[in-house]
Parts: C-alpha cells; sequence; structure tokens
C-alpha cells in the first residue's frame, strides 16, 4: 500500500495501461502463448516460432488497452543494467510460465529471486504463476506436479520473510481453453469496475434464466467478467465456440458491394442465437466494437420469452456502455483512481489459488 | 407407392497409408483430423453403408492398399471388386516417393475399371497437401493431376487438392457426391424458385450428419460474393461446432446437431434449420428484420411441404425424377422416412 508517490507520477500517461509481462525460462512457451492468445495462431504452428531474442512489446487495443511484453527467457533483468522502474514501474500483472513437463526446480528459483525483487518495490504488481504445458501430463500427474510447484514456491518465499504472497497459480495449455481461461482471470483483476460488471450480469442472468453468461473480448476470446454462479467448463468452450461460428460465418458473407442493400429496418448490432439438439439454448449479442455477450441457456421457460431476452440484454448494453465510459472518463482525470481501485480487487480475493 | 432406392458403390482406392480410411472417417464418422492417428491399417476391404439423402445410399467399398491386396483385386477378385462401380475415389499421397510406381498401379486399376464398369465417375484425390508449403502447392497439385489425367485412359475424370486439416476434404467430397444425387435437377429447380420467391442471396442446402453441401443457388448479387470456397468453409464451420456441442454435451458427434440458428448482423441475415429429414437449410438474406422474418416463415412452411411428401413416400420429400434409369432398384417395402 505504500507506494512511493514518486512512482505513479513518473508514469507517462500513455505508460498507464496496464501492462503483462510475460517471464519464464527460455523454451517454457511465452511466445506461444501470447501468440496463440493474442494473435490467433492455431496451436501446432506454434512449433515453428523462433525462440525470442529482445523483449516484444505488444499493444492490445480492446476495451481496454493494454501491453503485453514478452521476454526472452535468457535476459537478467534482476541485473542493474535494467531499469527494474521501466519493467515493473507500471500497474499489471507479472504472468510466469513453468514448463510442467520439464525440470521445474530452476524456474521455481528464479522465479522467487524475482518475486522477492520485485514485490519490495512494486507490491502492487500481481504474481500470476501458469504452469504450463499441461497437455503432455496424465491427470494425476498433473495434480502432483501442481501441487508439488505451489509448495516449493510459497515454502520458499515464507522462509525469506514474505507470508501469504499474492500468487495464483493456473494449469495451462495452449491446445484446449485452459491458457484463456488463465488470460481472462489474470486480466479480470485489472478491470476497475469488474465487481460492477459482475453485479450487472448477475441481474441479467436471474431475470431471463441463463445458466451461464460471460462477457467476451471477441478478438481474443478471453472473458472480461462472467455471472458469479460457479465456472462451467462445458459452458465456457460452448460459447467461446461459438463466438467462432459467427465470426467466420461473418467472414464469409461480410463483403461490401454497392448493391447489397438492406431490405429494412434492423439492429446494428449483430444478434445471434442457436438451439442444439438438446434444446441447449445458446445466445450471443454484440455489445460494442470489442465486447459480446454469450449465454448458455437450459431453462424451457426461458426460451420461449426470446423478446424478453433480447431487450433485457439491450438494457445490459446501455448499461455497460455507461460503466465503460464513466471509467474512461476517471482514467483521463488521472490514473491514481484507476490504480487504487485494481488494489481492492487484488485483495478482494485472496488465496484464490487453487 | 414404392420408392426407388438408388445403392451406389463407391471404390476408395490408392496406395497403403495414403489416407484413404482417415478421410472417410473424418467425413462419415465424425471422426476430428487429429483423432485419425488411431486408425490402423485397413485388412482386405472394409464395407460400410452411408444414407445420404433418405433414397441414396452409398455402398462404400474402402479397399485396403497394400501391395498384396492390390495384387488380389486385380487378379482373381477383379470381378467382384470392380463390377456395378458408380464411383471410384482414387487417393494419391502427395508426398509418396514412388510417383511412377502409384501411377502404374493406378493404370491397372483404370484398365480393370473399364472391364467392369466403363461407365462409373472417377474422382481422384491429391492427398495430404497441407505437407507442401502453401505457395508450391497449386502448382504441384496440378502437376500431379496433369500426371494422373495422362493415365486415365478414356475416363474423364475429376481431380481435387485435399488435406484433412482444412476445408479442402469438404471440397472434394460434396463434388462427389454432387455427381451421385439422382433428382439433384428437380431439388436445383425448386431452390431457384424458392430463393427468388424468399429474395435470398444465397440458399445452401447441407447434408444433415456430414454437413457436406448438397448443392446451393445464388442470386445475381450473391454470385459476386468473392469467397469462392465459402461452400466448404462453412461445411467445416458447423461441423466443428457440432464436435464442441457433442463433447459439452455428453453426447455422440452423431447425434449431436443443430435445431435452428439464427443470426442477424447489419450486413446480412442467416438462418439455419433442418429442411428435410437428412438435410439442413442454410438462407443468407439482406438486412431487415420484416424482410428475413418472412424468409424464415416461408421455410418453414416449404419443409411442412416437404415433410408431408416424405409421409406419402416420396423418399426425402424431394420429388424423384421420371423411372427410367436402368440401375435404380426397386425397394420392396415402402419406406418412410421415419421423421419427428
Amino acid at each position: 500500500m505504500e507506494t512511493k508517490p514518486g512512482q505513479v507520477s513518473t508514469g507517462k500517461p500513455q505508460d498507464a495501461k496496464p501492462r503483462l509481462l510475460l517471464m519464464g525460462l527460455r523454451r517454457s512457451g511465452k511466445s506461444s502463448i501470447a501468440s496463440v492468445v493474442f494473435h490467433k495462431m492455431p496451436p501446432n504452428e506454434t512449433l515453428f516460432l523462433e525462440s525470442t531474442t529482445r523483449i516484444q512489446k505488444d499493444s492490445i487495443h480492446s476495451f481496454m488497452d493494454f501491453q503485453v511484453w514478452d521476454f526472452p527467457g535468457q535476459l537478467e533483468y534482476l541485473e542493474p543494467s535494467f531499469d527494474l522502474e521501466d519493467i515493473f514501474g507500471s500497474l499489471g500483472a507479472l504472468v510466469w510460465v513453468i514448463d510442467a513437463q520439464d525440470d521445474y526446480l530452476d524456474s521455481v528459483a528464479r522465479l522467487n529471486r524475482t518475486i522477492l525483487t520485485v514485490q519490495q518495490y512494486y507490491p502492487n504488481i500481481n504474481i500470476e504463476v501458469f504452469i504450463h504445458k499441461v497437455d503432455g501430463l496424465s491427470e494425476e500427474y498433473r495434480t502432483d506436479t501442481f501441487q508439488d510447484i505451489v509448495q516449493l514456491i510459497s515454502d520458499e518465499l515464507s522462509d525469506a520473510g514474505y507470508e501469504n504472497a499474492p500468487v495464483h497459480y493456473y494449469l495451462t495449455s495452449i491446445y484446449d481453453y485452459s491458457v484463456f481461461e488463465a488470460f481472462s482471470k489474470v486480466i479480470q483483476k485489472l478491470i476497475p469496475n469488474l465487481s460492477t460488471l459482475e453485479n450487472l450480469i448477475n441481474t441479467l442472468g436471474n431475470n431471463c434464466g441463463f445458466e451461464k453468461t460471460y462477457l467476451f473480448d471477441v478478438l481474443s476470446k478471453i472473458y472480461i467478467a462472467s455471472d458469479t454462479r460457479p465456472v462451467d467448463m462445458s459452458c465456457y468452450e460452448m460459447c467461446s465456440d461459438y463466438i467462432d461460428v459467427i465470426v467466420d460465418i461473418s467472414e464469409l458473407y461480410s463483403w461490401d458491394h454497392p448493391d447489397r442493400k438492406p431490405k429494412g429496418e434492423q439492429n446494428q448490432e449483430a444478434e445471434s442465437h442457436v438451439v442444439l439438439h438438446d434444446e441447449t439454448m445458446i445466445h450471443l449479442m454484440e455489445m460494442n466494437k470489442y465486447l459480446c455477450l454469450v449465454s448458455v441457456i437450459r431453462n424451457p421457460e426461458a426460451k420461449e420469452k426470446k423478446g424478453l431476452i433480447d431487450m433485457n440484454c439491450r438494457t445490459f448494453q446501455e448499461a455497460l456502455n455507461d460503466v465503460f465510459s464513466r471509467s474512461w472518463e476517471q482514467d483521463q482525470e488521472g490514473s491514481e483512481h484507476g490504480q487504487t481501485q485494481g488494489q481492492v480487487t487484488e485483495h478482494g480475493e485472496p488465496g484464490s489459488n487453487n | 407407392m414404392d420408392v426407388r432406392k438408388k445403392k451406389r458403390k463407391v471404390l476408395l482406392m490408392g496406395k497403403s497409408g495414403s489416407g484413404k480410411s482417415s478421410m472417410r472417417s473424418i467425413i462419415f464418422s465424425n471422426y476430428v483430423a487429429k483423432d485419425v492417428r488411431r486408425l490402423g491399417a485397413t485388412i482386405d476391404v472394409e464395407h460400410s453403408h452411408v444414407k445420404f439423402m433418405g433414397n441414396l445410399t452409398l455402398n462404400l467399398w474402402d479397399c485396403g492398399g497394400q501391395d498384396a491386396f492390390m495384387e488380389t483385386y486385380l487378379a482373381s477378385q477383379r470381378g467382384n471388386i470392380f463390377s456395378d462401380v458408380a464411383v471410384l475415389i482414387y487417393v494419391f499421397d502427395i508426398e509418396s516417393r514412388e510417383v511412377e510406381r502409384d501411377l502404374d498401379t493406378y493404370h491397372a486399376i483404370i484398365g480393370a475399371l473399364k472391364e467392369y464398369s466403363p461407365n462409373a465417375y472417377v474422382f481422384c484425390l491429391v492427398h495430404k497437401l497441407d505437407l507442401i508449403q502453401a505457395e508450391h502447392r497449386q502448382r504441384i497439385y496440378e502437376e500431379r493431376s496433369a500426371l494422373i489425367r495422362s493415365r486415365s485412359d478414356h475416363f474423364s475424370i475429376d481431380t481435387f487438392g485435399s488435406s484433412i486439416w482444412d476445408q479442402s476434404l469438404y471440397k472434394a467430397w460434396a463434388g462427389i457426391v454432387h455427381r451421385l444425387i439422382p433428382n439433384l435437377t428437380v431439388i436445383e429447380r425448386f431452390l431457384h424458385a424458392f430463393a427468388k420467391r424468399i429474395d435470398a442471396e444465397e440458399v445452401i442446402l447441407f447434408e444433415r450428419s456430414t454437413f457436406l453441401t448438397v448443392t446451393s443457388v445464388a442470386s445475381e448479387i450473391g454470385d459476386l460474393n468473392p469467397i469462392y470456397d465459402r461452400h466448404e468453409r462453412l461445411s467445416n464451420i458447423m461441423k466443428a461446432f457440432k464436435h464442441c456441442a457433442a463433447r459439452n454435451t455428453h453426447t455422440t458427434p452423431a447425434s449431436a446437431g443443430f435445431v435452428v440458428m439464427h443470426t442477424k448482423t447489419p450486413q446480412f441475415n442467416v438462418f439455419l434449420g433442418r429442411f428435410t429429414d437428412n438435410t439442413y437449410i442454410f438462407l443468407v438474406v439482406p438486412p431487415g428484420e420484416a424482410a428475413y422474418n418472412c424468409a424464415v416463415l416461408n421455410t418453414m412452411l416449404a419443409r411442412e411441404g416437404f415433410s408431408k411428401a416424405a409421409a406419402m413416400g416420396h423418399g426425402d420429400g424431394f420429388p424423384l425424377p421420371a423411372p427410367e434409369s436402368p440401375d435404380g432398384e426397386l425397394a420392396n417395402n415402402s419406406h418412410a422416412n421415419g421423421y419427428l
């Protein structure tokens, strides 16, 4: 909490956007993760990625602008020649990638050193550990590895006098949805008004009888908020794939031609729903340029009231855009406010590291 | 009323390991591309019946491609294998190191086919194109098809480049199936009239379980769509989502499917729904809520008409062509398509 006042003010205005730092040993999969999540690269093509030799800075323009910095594994950024302020001096998250299929003791030791250095100066930074490449491990071995790594890190940190370190762990793989799920969680902690969004989605879901609702960033397919019912991976997968279906179909039929004219009034935002063989309905509505709301509906009564669903989603859309325009105004007033709010959400859910 | 059921014998041949069973599993048995690693070598001939569009049944002979089998097909089994063939699908592995020898085998097969089924269609698939660098694909494929053509005697063959990893597989198989549907002209005439009536940019008919394009019509404007491979891409998209739905609703891909899908965007509106028992209809209409709802309503009405026709025994609901083709077999008992 005792942030030195100098730190915030030194951050130039354009650097105020949150920053994700991807770190870990070489060949642990950092660039692959960045390519799959932020550049839509098919997972099997990441085999051909060259090893990263310098810091790759990526600006992501979406509902909220943020940066992704991909660090080369061999870089010794803790050496005095690197300006720590330059790297960590901005609100964000440190994502540490550990190759679970390899010997991870080295990686863990380095992570601990990094955490101990970083947290002295920048206690606000979220530490997120991706235990990566778990697709190659059996279920049992996966759990063991997870336990082992968590144990190693927390033991060593508490030996060094840093109790209850706010470190979060995720099992990830680029070959399934886990890496998107993990990034969703990481990003959500950086969103200043997450709880407002969650409340809004809860209200919408309760009123419309939705089973589960996600607010997705269309480009990266990270969800930035969802209702607070328990996570259901199967709903998430279907929603995420349904976005693909709509995006892909739109690609095929959105060509421009002067003779293509509309034949009447229609809403400017895309809306789609599908009913599957078991009567499950998936409803998708575009919220703005970046976001779309996807819901799974199983309640038969709810499905009949399609008009109500559409209307409620529109109301939600207005509320959502209100929330975002508010927070943009705040951002312009000064980045300090956003920073303190970020802290609140971080401490709001301590120890959710299982 | 009797239904004339069409059973078409389809031979699937090619060298061992060229990918015959893999593509068959993906198209007809709901495998996904990475699952085909589990398939072993095909021993002798594997027969399967695929019901396609109600009154058309594909009798698929997947012929193991090892040299020993090939020899028996050409010698002792010759009459059994090559008689009554409607379609021969011959698969070439683009990575094969013995191109000349492959072509010799192919030529021998063509010789046998000429003897027993001179009227068969021949399709050659140049397969595993994903293994070639993208910029050379077209050139290498064309060179290879020219070689194949030169060894095909009097048969006028169709060649396709394909890979199980993208939509090219759907293009190839849709092309094959398109040739086999007996009442295609009737279906197309109907679709034309229908598309015009509801003012659709494009209407596509997909087969239900394989999601192969049966046929499609486009309006003058719809024809201007610059994306030429959109049909096979749609097959790919929808089938991928079907797999996802199956996985997440704990059912088999075969029983998963869509009841209906509506999509409204500022540039176009799309409706996908069950049409006849074995087909989905896919409508693309210009934006406009009212016009879209009208189009959907009309589709529902047309569907009712078709299911009535199906109940009366008209196969899949599509009227059948005049009964004159010699290879049509008469089914003994009237067969209803068991629609719900």
